[in-house]
């Protein structure tokens, strides 16, 4: 090898490592934002999907912890008060007249006072919540679960979706499409641990937590897990609602099976 | 460290070095790791603390990078074990064009260089599987072929001279001959722990912040200590694999830069002639 041709290739193998470096720092910024570079990177969703939902069985649970385990500060995050004046006045009298609607692929819609929640039968569990952050904090939740509720309005076998319509408006345009919402699957709706939860740490839940209402998703991370639930609706597609994605912060670009 | 060559034909000997399996596992981890290690940071920034046990002690983090102010001038603080340093300008802190930036990492450590948590996501779960397959395919090639037996795991022999290698890396005296022809015991016993240790540690306490994966299997939350433990590991490790790989760098820089890369593409390598003894 003669010299020359050696310098020649070291400098062309410089440029090539230079470039690779240059297109790592700043070129992946773009590409993240090519359309087909997000449909291959969103693809790693589906297999993590598909890989949890053939390794989760129904009675697999979330593990279940101890009161000496419980959080002393449970981090509130989200909307903490919601700007909403039928939320405010309802908030204003404890939420005495207000009601959960159940509808949608539905044999009987139902319309359920907080009595009649507390009336029925209970699931109370101490779980941790994983924020997609990365924090964890561990509460203890008390309220009824989805199954029940969905079996007592006589879920339609079409059906694969539950969708919940929550009263704060995180994404602050003043409009219906700016408020927060989520939906699961039926794996989700009926497990076990899947419940919509009207107590926290022993006590009603607060309005930082969700008042009067808010969803417990133990398998899932804690944008699922919606606050200030005021209507849930059994769908067999989320594609028209909204921006079509299955949740607020799906909608921005979070995955919609928040397993991971 | 006379290593005049006397022959030509031992100062032009070459061997087939790396297996394709080899180069191409490595080349497609090294990129696959520098993706994960950037989205990983861009994750991390999201809440860039890091706790013990099962749950976030919010006033008590064993590791945080963050702004705060002093004497009514912001600076970045980054906090080891109850122990700050002053980072402004790198952690806590970082310039950017609009003066300063309050986050974790700077903007040319993640993936992608704003923040944002859900595109990081995508980037990491997404070669997070790349990983998870290189990673199999490199570990059940190794384990058939032979490689990880003849070619990494150190022999009694080797690990009872270990003073002596590690003295000779000390000051930079790198077999030559037949000896450069297998990897040393140094690089065995790094390989091996990259490999074994550290790369299946970064799966696992990867699968154990997932709240499915907890599910399925709880043991990983018994394994790391909870998962607040399990994301501090994650942490940790992923900071030894960067450790290694800037040995690694300088190793490949110190030893013959070119002979290594194309030994790493093509498979060649160059033998520099023995010693002579006498």
């Amino acid at each position: 090898m003669s010299s020359g041709n050696g310098l020649d290739r070291r400098g062309f193998l410089a440029r090539g490592l230079a470039a690779a470096g240059t297109t790592l720092l700043g070129g992946c910024d773009p590409l993240s934002e090519q359309p087909w570079v997000r449909r291959i990177l969103d693809s790693a969703e589906t297999l993590t999907r598909v890989t949890q939902r053939a390794l989760l069985t129904p009675s697999d649970l979330a593990r279940e912890y101890s009161e000496a385990d419980l959080s002393r500060e449970f981090k509130a995050n989200g909307s903490t008060d919601p700007d909403d004046a039928g939320y405010k006045a309802h908030a204003a009298s404890g939420f005495a007249n207000w009601k959960l609607q159940v509808g949608g692929l539905v044999g009987e819609p139902l319309s359920l006072s907080l009595d009649e929640l507390r009336a029925m039968n209970s699931r109370t569990q101490i779980t941790r919540h994983d924020c997609v952050e990365g924090w964890s904090c561990i509460g203890k939740w008390k309220g009824v679960p989805l199954s029940a509720l969905l079996e007592r309005a006589q879920i339609k076998p079409e059906a694969r979706y539950i969708v919940f319509y929550c009263a704060d408006d995180l994404g602050e345009t003043g409009t219906e499409d700016g408020k927060y919402y989520e939906s699961v699957g039926l794996a989700d709706a009926f497990h076990a641990q899947t419940i919509l939860a009207y107590e926290m740490n022993g006590e009603t839940l607060p309005i930082p937590h969700g008042a009067p209402l808010r969803l417990r998703v133990e398998r899932q991370l804690g944008y699922k897990m919606a606050k200030y639930v005021m209507r849930v609706e059994a769908v067999d597609s989320f594609a028209g609602i909204r921006r079509g994605r299955g949740g607020f912060w799906e909608d921005l670009g979070y995955e919609w099976y928040a397993g991971i | 460290m006379d290593a005049r060559p006397t022959d030509p034909i031992d100062q032009g000997e070459v061997v087939y070095r790396h297996s394709g399996a080899v180069r191409a596992t490595h080349w497609i981890n090294a990129l696959v790791l520098l993706v994960l290690l950037m989205s990983g940071l861009q994750i991390f920034n999201a809440h860039p603390a890091l706790y013990l046990g099962s749950k976030s002690d919010f006033d008590a983090p064993v590791f945080a990078m963050r702004p705060m102010m002093h004497d009514n001038k912001i600076f970045g603080v980054t906090t080891v074990l109850g122990w700050d340093f002053d980072t402004t300008g790198v952690f806590g802190l970082a310039g950017d064009e609009n003066g300063h930036d309050p986050r974790g990492f700077p903007w040319w450590a993640t993936l992608p260089g704003y923040q944002d948590l859900s595109l990081g996501r995508r980037w990491h779960f997404f070669f997070a599987w790349l990983f998870l397959f290189n990673g199999l395919a490199y570990l059940l090639w190794s384990l058939g072929s032979g490689h990880l037996r003849r070619d990494l795991v150190p022999s009694g022999r080797e690990l009872k001279h270990i003073g002596a290698s590690i003295w000779d890396h000390i000051r930079l005296r790198f077999p030559k001959g037949d000896e450069a022809k297998r990897y040393n015991v140094l690089q065995k016993l790094s390989y091996l722990t990259v490999a074994l240790v550290l790369l299946p540690l970064m799966l696992l306490t990867g699968l154990a912040m997932s709240p499915g994966m907890d599910a399925v299997a709880p043991i990983l939350l018994d394994i790391f200590g909870g998962r607040q433990s399990a994301r501090t590991i994650h942490f940790i490790s992923a900071s030894f694999i960067v450790i290694f790989v800037v040995v690694h760098i300088v190793m490949v820089l110190i030893t013959g830069v070119w002979n290594n890369l194309r030994s790493m593409i093509t498979g060649r390598y160059v033998i520099a002639p023995a010693e002579k003894e006498s």
